[in-house]
């Protein structure tokens, strides 16, 4: 056990919600957001392990730390991509899911909405 | 161990928020525990004594990221039925691998020894030629200068990926639809009164992180953020995706580092390396032109696709 | 003076606390939307600059205090704005459609 162990603890669970949100969720925009749930819970991992990493009068290791802000912006612009395709199959299709049948994904207001 | 009375209720936040993202009924409710999660991560990286990293998260990871997700969801429709959830079964399964990767992780974390290994001392010793009072602006601008380069492309490969899925009959226009104008409501207001002092807040910001916590992600995030209000509000259209200047503001750049980068083979020691006593001016140029095309870029990947009818 | 300062620094900031906690019992518990803008917008300005003004006799330059006022200032501008915004979609929402 050690000063870190809380925020370890966050990072884990926070890493086990967004998977489980990825893989049981239907909705396209709720992946995305569990997907970036998902990116919380790892980059806090860097940052535990960055905070544990504090020597030489730093109060913790500037390069996961670095590697987090790079890693920040690039799920920022992996989002936007995610997020713009989203909004082009919604507009083109009418759907909100990936699934392949479209009798299930075609929302109950819209019975003509076709994936394929 | 009293740091825990602070990091332990930080801790159940981020897991209440985490748990009450994926638990909530609208799409709406969803990312309104995402912006709380993002919130609280902020708070904590601030208590993993990573001010730089909160500054990013606050004002990329969870703020311009719910600006997109909230912008398209009011797009596709918050109020629509959800569609249906996956089978029991595969739910089930999802959740017990879910569980043993948490679980497994958190052993993993909670064991790590003691003796934690760190690379902050070789930081500080290469850090003065640099002349940089950053630790972590050293890190992306000279030690791992070749990340935040490809980071920079990355940036601008994803307005490209935008930008393509605009409609044939759209391509060249204005990016982003035509938001309606209310002229003297609250949100107007807002877009003349706030950015003259938010642009003077981003530059500060990009400026500052040569020795502060702060850089150009933090500050051209908030410049990114002042230029796309008056869109919003119907103020000012944004210029044409054809529009060279545009182009070359998102590009500046990785051209700038790039170039900058190339001449190390001829003045320096190779690639991406900065002449002695010319390093802190160098990265100071490349950190004015990454500061342009980070607000640029973000702007327009913000905006989205060209969607107007008319070029304005 | 010191131990002054601390003492009034510790009595804003526990006083700004309570604001925020009753802010937030408001927003959970209110029934309409309006009320609970009405408990946010109020509650987290005042409890913010209570925070603030128990913060000023701690900070060692004007600069660093200067800066915790503007942060309030614009919280003040975002918030109002944000309520502003949330008020006039909820009349939109109450509104027979044309």
């Amino acid at each position: 056990m050690n000063a870190t162990a809380p925020f370890a603890l966050a990072a884990a669970s926070l890493i086990g919600l967004g998977l489980y949100g990825m893989l049981a969720q239907s909705s396209v925009l709720r992946k995305v957001i569990a997907f970036n749930l998902l990116g919380v819970g790892v980059f806090l991992v860097f940052g535990v392990v960055a905070r544990r990493g504090a020597a030489a009068g730093l109060l913790a290791d500037p390069v996961p730390q670095a590697m987090v802000i790079t890693g920040l912006v690039v799920a920022f612009a992996a989002t936007a991509l995610a997020l713009v395709l989203t909004l082009r199959l919604h507009q083109t299709t009418g759907a909100v899911t990936l699934a392949e049948d479209p009798e299930a994904d075609a929302p109950p207001g819209k019975p003509g909405a076709e994936t394929a | 161990m009293t740091d825990w009375l602070l990091d332990l209720p930080l801790a159940l936040g981020l897991f209440g928020a985490g748990a009450a993202t994926l638990a909530a009924r609208s799409l709406f409710g969803a990312v309104l525990g995402f912006i709380s999660t993002g919130l609280i991560a902020t708070l904590a990286w601030v208590r993993l004594e990573a001010p730089d990293v909160a500054m990013t998260e606050a004002v990329i990871g969870a703020a311009a990221t719910s600006v997109m997700i909230l912008y398209v969801a009011s797009r596709v429709g918050t109020r629509a039925a959800p569609p249906a959830p996956p089978p029991m079964v595969l739910r089930i399964l999802a959740a017990i691998l879910s569980a043993l990767l948490a679980g497994l992780l958190a052993l993993a974390l909670l064991g790590l020894p003691e003796q934690a290994p760190s690379l902050a001392a070789p930081v500080l010793d290469t850090i003065a030629p640099t002349g940089l009072g950053n630790p972590v602006t050293a890190v992306l601008m000279a030690h791992r200068a070749l990340d935040t380069l490809l980071e920079s492309a990355v940036l601008v490969f994803a307005v490209f990926g935008i930008w393509s899925m605009a409609p044939d009959r759209r391509w060249g226009r204005a990016p982003g639809p035509a938001f309606l104008a209310e002229p003297y409501g609250p949100l107007a207001f807002l877009a003349r009164v706030l950015p003259p002092l938010g642009i003077v807040i981003g530059i500060y910001i990009a400026w500052v992180g040569a020795d502060a916590p702060g850089g150009k992600f933090q500050g051209g995030a908030v410049l990114a953020a002042m230029w796309v209000l008056p869109w919003i509000a119907g103020l000012a259209a944004p210029p044409c995706i054809s529009d060279m200047r545009l182009r070359l503001a998102i590009a500046a750049g990785p051209l700038v580092f790039l170039i900058i980068g190339l001449a190390g083979f001829a003045a320096a020691e190779g690639f991406l390396a900065y002449p002695p006593g010319f390093a802190k001016p160098l990265i100071l140029i490349i950190e004015t032109a990454m500061t342009l095309s980070v607000a640029a870029a973000m702007a327009c990947m913000i905006a989205g696709p060209p969607e107007r009818r008319a070029t304005p | 003076m010191s131990m002054l300062a601390s003492l009034l620094a510790a009595a804003c900031v526990l006083a700004g606390a309570f604001f925020f906690i009753a802010g937030t019992l408001g927003l959970l518990r209110f029934g309409d939307t309006l009320s609970r803008v009405h408990a946010l917008t109020k509650a987290d300005n005042l409890g913010l600059g209570l925070i603030v003004l128990g913060l000023l006799p701690l900070v060692g330059s004007l600069t660093d205090a200067l800066k915790l006022v503007l942060i309030w200032a614009l919280v003040l501008l975002g918030g109002t704005t944000a309520a502003q915004l949330v008020a006039s979609a909820v009349r939109r929402d109450q509104r027979p459609p044309e």
